[in-house]
């Protein structure tokens, strides 16, 4: 998928001239075709992730539009003070990219696992939160945020997994990738794969489910949650992330807030970081959060 | 010059009760030369594209950049009315939505350095060589950030960025040798490829000069200061940093301020 959003970017950068790169050291064999096209403008700043982000909100003010690139730990937590100032406070057009969203990065450690982002990019003002399901929501977000002037983080996760989303993508709309009803399960990123396996299982039992994709995080789409919830729906929410903040939260707020009644569970990681040994997939497992786990934790 | 931007600062002082006079009152020579003598910024281009930017990375001593603004016509004198009472113009640090002529929202320590790399490395893309001038704090040396800036800075061989260290030896609570003791910041700057100068802080023509240079590196101008320079009651001292300027020191500090 990372690989994905490069080409994409690749792409966009020649439509638009104010479109630069800039890594803290990250990205090698990813953002070579960038590098070796427009060599003027990729920056690898070096390990300097908070320099990266201040220097990201200059270009900006000067009229460029700069991408910031890592792994989600470090462009997030590393230098979380320079994106509130620089970026959400000064409100500047710095598009951020996390890769390894989740467990992505399993074996390199919980150092490099990226399950708290949400949260604290969501409570930070003007900034716009993707996070892609699948390589065809990742090449139109990459498009469509390309068009905004808006601070912007796109949370970037696996790839080899089919196209699931065929809908016409907007921001903040959500993506109804099957329609059903009683049930539905809301996935965003690494999890969409992971719910719309679900919803399979589910069918052979005779449930339809109304799968949807929550591709944009913030600003959420109210709208679908609340219909969601007028129609009765039993609301399950799916993300490689803690349940504190991210889709779970932000879908509960919505909820709470609704006055009405709805079942609802959040699938997420537990308030736990892994010392898990082994790759994403084996962490997952030990976290619930592949199909079999799902199935106990909802079933 | 400075005179003038002095009697500002502790009339807004007076008018806000507000704290980091001290922290303002160190950087007003370094504000005259870099705004009246060195600096391409005028009240007609401050929004132009090729004007050259100074940014006061030590948010904290907006005083004197906002009567420095006024005097420079960018900002409306009135605006200094509206420094930091309910429902003001202007707020005790920087926010660049506030008033014209603000380069960066600073406050948080650390970050102009950085905001003015983006600014060169996106001038360079633009085919524009302006000069970028960034006020640092003795103790704001202190932030990691300012170390990855620096180095990034000084490999890149940014000439076009001058920092001024306002080296007024105090710190948020206590004296900066206390904390931090860097006796040669000339050997740090120089290290990570900076031409460096020491000068008198507080002295416009040798300040003049050593802005004026040119360089093939990025420069350093280590600026000796005292914080809360100008008024016996305040100068050279910590408390400088909270003092609250009721009638009578007003009243002092303005007779002081006409027999300089």
């Amino acid at each position: 998928m990372r690989m994905v959003f490069a080409d994409t970017l690749l792409e966009l950068a020649k439509q638009d001239e104010r479109i630069c790169l800039i890594t803290p050291d990250m990205g090698y064999g990813i953002l070579d075709k960038f590098q070796k096209t427009f060599p003027k403008r990729y920056f690898n700043l070096g390990i300097t992730e908070q320099n990266c982000m201040s220097v990201a909100s200059g270009m900006a003010l000067n009229g460029l539009k700069p991408y910031v690139y890592s792994i989600i730990p470090f462009v997030v937590h590393r230098c979380l003070e320079q994106i509130r100032v620089d970026v959400s406070y000064m409100n500047t057009d710095v598009k951020i990219i996390g890769v390894g969203s989740g467990f992505e990065y399993g074996a390199a450690g919980a150092t490099h696992h990226g399950t708290e982002d949400i949260s604290m990019m969501r409570a930070l003002p003007n900034m716009t939160i993707c996070a892609p399901g699948d390589n065809y929501e990742m090449v139109e977000i990459a498009k469509l945020t390309a068009k905004t002037k808006d601070p912007t983080y796109i949370r970037i996760g696996r790839h080899n997994h089919g196209i699931l989303n065929h809908n016409k993508i907007e921001l903040s709309k959500a993506s109804i990738i099957e329609q059903g009803k009683e049930i539905a399960l809301i996935a965003t990123g690494n999890m969409l794969p992971v719910a719309y396996d679900f919803a399979q299982e589910l069918k052979k039992e005779n449930i339809n489910p109304t799968l949807i994709s929550m591709h944009t995080i913030k600003p959420i789409d109210k709208e679908c949650i609340l219909k969601l919830i007028n129609d009765g729906y039993k609301i399950y929410t799916f993300e490689e992330h803690t349940i504190i903040g991210g889709l779970g939260s932000a879908v509960a707020e919505i909820i709470a807030e609704s006055g009405q009644k709805a079942t609802f569970k959040r699938i997420g990681i537990n308030d736990k970081y892994s010392h898990v040994v082994g790759s994403a997939q084996y962490i997952r497992e030990q976290f619930k959060l592949d199909i079999k786990g799902v199935i106990e934790q909802c079933c | 010059m400075h005179k003038k931007i002095r009697e500002l600062i502790l009339k807004c002082a007076n008018s806000s009760k507000a704290s980091h006079v001290g922290s303002a009152l160190s950087i007003v020579e370094i504000l005259e030369a870099l705004y009246f003598n060195v600096a391409n910024i005028s009240k007609d281009n401050f929004n132009k594209p090729n004007r050259d930017r100074i940014i006061l990375s030590k948010g904290h001593g907006s005083l004197a950049l906002y009567a420095t603004l006024a005097l420079k016509n960018i900002i409306p004198m009135e605006a200094l009315d509206k420094y930091l009472v309910d429902g003001g113009v202007l707020p005790c640090h920087i926010d660049m939505q506030s008033a014209n002529g603000l380069e960066a929202s600073t406050g948080s320590l650390g970050h102009g350095l950085g905001i003015a790399e983006g600014f060169v490395l996106s001038n360079r893309l633009k085919n524009i060589n302006s000069r970028i001038f960034v006020i640092i704090g003795d103790g704001e040396f202190q932030e990691g950030s300012i170390m990855e800036a620096l180095n990034s800075i000084g490999s890149l061989k940014l000439n076009e960025i001058t920092v001024i260290l306002d080296n007024n030896k105090f710190q948020a609570s206590a004296a900066t040798k206390d904390v931090a003791d860097v006796n040669n910041y000339e050997k740090i700057f120089s290290a990570f490829g900076f031409d460096v100068e020491s000068v008198d802080g507080h002295n416009v023509d040798l300040l003049t000069k050593a802005l004026n240079k040119k360089s093939q590196k990025p420069t350093a101008i280590i600026a000796n200061t005292l914080k809360g320079k100008g008024f016996s009651f305040m100068e050279d001292t910590l408390e400088s940093h909270y003092i609250k300027i009721d009638d009578e020191k007003m009243k002092i500090g303005l007779t002081e301020l006409e027999n300089v």
